[in-house]
């Protein structure tokens, strides 16, 4: 690898631009992580351990099916925020290779 | 008529193979299909390599059995996918040409973290596989009343032809077809039983709770210890963004954007049949009855084929029965083109001839690799009757989460992270995994020494903890320097060759 192409890297690296990009994907990475993880096991957890969701609430369908229910609608809206955000952040992206020299790195 | 059925899905998807095979000459199209497939396409690929014949007949049998648990069971797959999304897909693809060892080598000194992915790999390939192909045996079995082993030699050779002579253009419109085939029996099955309720869910629920009693409904009739859920639950979770199969679909699009997109396409399909397969199991319950379908298979892998009689006569039957054919068949067809892409790609043309084997030389390999993991699973499958291999699966997921997981996140965040740690982190994963799950109740049964059926809860952290002492153990600083790199790599795309 030749130096000139390590010090580009770096270049990208330290831009302001990039710098912002990271510091919001990795919010959202982290946030995200940690709401979706602490969601999902909450149902092992209430399932195994308590009865609390056991009440009925539609006929015989209690609360610990729609909260296990809840968890794919969950998913799914987490997956349309991620998408939303993922493609502002393209938007900062396309930016970052517009400020590029003209000899692009490969 | 289900061999009617059978014969026409052979028929068209050897067609299919016949359409790839002339479009497919160089190594990136042998791979990854020349990176030409559609964000939307690839979704229902990705549907297509994940639903397995196991989720199919499986989820819709236990929760005809067992009810609520079935279906806590089945969340997990789903939620899986948000770890895939979020944080492996697009890095993975800006970072990579075929495998997961492509982002690795990026930091790292290639040969050893090349070997070991490698071994993690085929490792992770092979036990699924062989899952697969014994299920499957048992499968064809009741529904054709094939032998067994003729079953695993038919399912063997028509992925093996898929994968030498299609490659993964073959691969993926087999699984594509596969996709919809599942969607539309699933849906057409799930409008039937409806139809019986007055399309009302909650007079199903009702009738069901008449029948089995309300505690059916509720948590405890399959997992008598909340930690084996909690453990299979980190399994699923941090294996799925590990499962070689599934990752190698992400190089096939174009762009990281066409890999997100892909994503949420295969989160639609995936979450909508899990929430369709309760509709599978508590019709079967009600409509088949649990005598019916334990008389026929113990598991319960019958309930959907019986429901489907039950409500359509015998074509229907042939029909659900094709349909499970074809699921098999698109799981084990991606399974191979993994494992060959391994061996091939990472173990034949980069460790073994340094980078410089030619793209004939290494397309060569990859097909015989791909013979060669087919014959080894067929032989393995075949020896494997009679046994209980449904951990497997498990397990597979288990080294997935434990091996490769860790070593993916530490090489995006962590600039410390060194050769010396990857191939520590990626071992450690691999075989505490395996060493816990042959103490466990699996294998070892009530003398067992490790309580949980599924070993990610201790081995999880193992990988992580193995990777960091390796690590920290190691005075090789050399990867920093190529960290910022890869870093600005993963996140923007830039230098990605097209």
């Amino acid at each position: 690898m030749e130096p000139k192409h390590s010090d580009q890297w770096k270049q990208i690296a330290s831009s302001s631009e990039f710098i912002k990009l990271m510091k919001r994907r990795k919010r959202f990475q982290f946030f995200s992580t940690i709401f979706f993880v602490m969601y999902y096991f909450a149902l092992p957890v209430l399932a195994g351990y308590t009865g609390l969701l056991n009440t009925r609430i539609f006929g015989s369908i209690n609360g610990i099916y729609l909260f296990a229910l809840s968890q794919f609608f969950m998913a799914w809206i987490l997956a349309f925020i991620y998408v939303r955000h993922a493609n502002q952040l393209d938007q900062t992206i396309e930016q970052i290779k517009k400020d590029l020299p003209k000899e692009a790195l490969s | 008529m289900a061999f009617l059925f059978f014969s026409i899905i052979v028929l068209i998807t050897l067609l299919i193979t016949y359409w790839a095979s002339k479009r497919t000459s160089t190594t990136a199209d042998f791979y990854v299909a020349g990176k030409s497939i559609s964000g939307w396409q690839n979704g229902i690929a990705i549907a297509g390599d994940y639903m397995s014949a196991a989720s199919f007949l499986g989820i819709a049998g236990i929760i005809a059995l067992y009810g609520f648990d079935g279906f806590m069971y089945s969340v997990g797959w789903l939620v899986a996918y948000l770890v895939v999304l979020i944080i492996v897909a697009e890095p993975l693809r800006n970072t990579g040409q075929y495998t997961l060892a492509d982002m690795l080598a990026y930091r790292m000194s290639r040969k050893p973290v090349r070997a070991v992915a490698a071994l993690s790999t085929i490792t992770i390939s092979t036990f699924y596989m062989i899952a697969q192909l014994v299920g499957a045996g048992g499968i064809i079995k009741l529904l054709l009343g094939l032998d067994y082993e003729l079953s695993i030699i038919i399912i063997g050779v028509l992925m093996i032809l898929y994968v030498v002579f299609g490659g993964m253009l073959a691969t993926t419109w087999v699984q594509i077809i596969k996709a919809v085939l599942l969607m539309a029996g699933t849906a057409i099955l799930s409008f039937l039983v409806l139809s019986k309720f007055n399309f009302s869910v909650v007079e199903m629920f009702n009738q069901v709770s008449e029948r089995y009693g309300q505690t059916f409904l509720e948590p405890g009739k399959l997992y008598k210890n909340p930690l084996d859920n909690i453990s299979l639950g980190l399994a699923l979770l941090a294996g799925t963004a590990g499962l070689p199969h599934i990752l190698i679909r992400f190089y096939t699009v174009p762009t990281a954007r066409e890999a997100r997109k892909s994503v949420v396409w295969a989160m639609l399909i995936i979450g909508a049949f899990y929430i369709m397969t309760t509709f599978l199991g508590f019709g079967a319950a009600l409509l088949v009855g649990q005598d019916k379908i334990t008389l026929a298979d113990k598991s319960g892998n019958m309930s959907a084929p019986l429901l489907a009689e039950a409500l359509g006569g015998t074509y229907f039957l042939a029909f659900i029965s094709a349909v499970a054919f074809a699921t098999i068949l698109a799981v084990v067809a991606g399974l191979v083109i993994s494992a060959a892409g391994a061996f091939a790609h990472d173990f034949y043309a980069n460790v073994l001839r340094n980078g410089k084997a030619t793209e004939s030389e290494q397309i060569k390999v990859a097909r015989y690799g791909s013979v060669g993991v087919g014959i080894i699973s067929i032989i393995l499958a075949l020896l494997c009757k009679n046994q209980n291999v449904a951990f497997l699966v498990a397990l597979a997921f288990a080294v997935a989460a434990s091996a490769n997981l860790p070593v993916i996140i530490f090489s995006l965040f962590w600039k410390r992270f060194n050769t010396c740690g990857a191939v520590t982190g990626m071992l450690t994963g691999l075989l505490s995994s395996i060493i816990l799950v042959i103490i466990s109740p699996n294998v070892m049964e009530a003398s067992a020494i490790f309580p949980l059926k599924n070993p990610a809860l201790l081995s999880v952290p193992l990988g992580f903890i193995g990777a960091i002492l390796g690590t920290l153990l190691s005075k090789d600083t050399t990867s920093e320097e190529s960290y910022t790199e890869l870093y600005v790599r993963a996140n923007t795309g830039i230098g990605m060759k097209d």
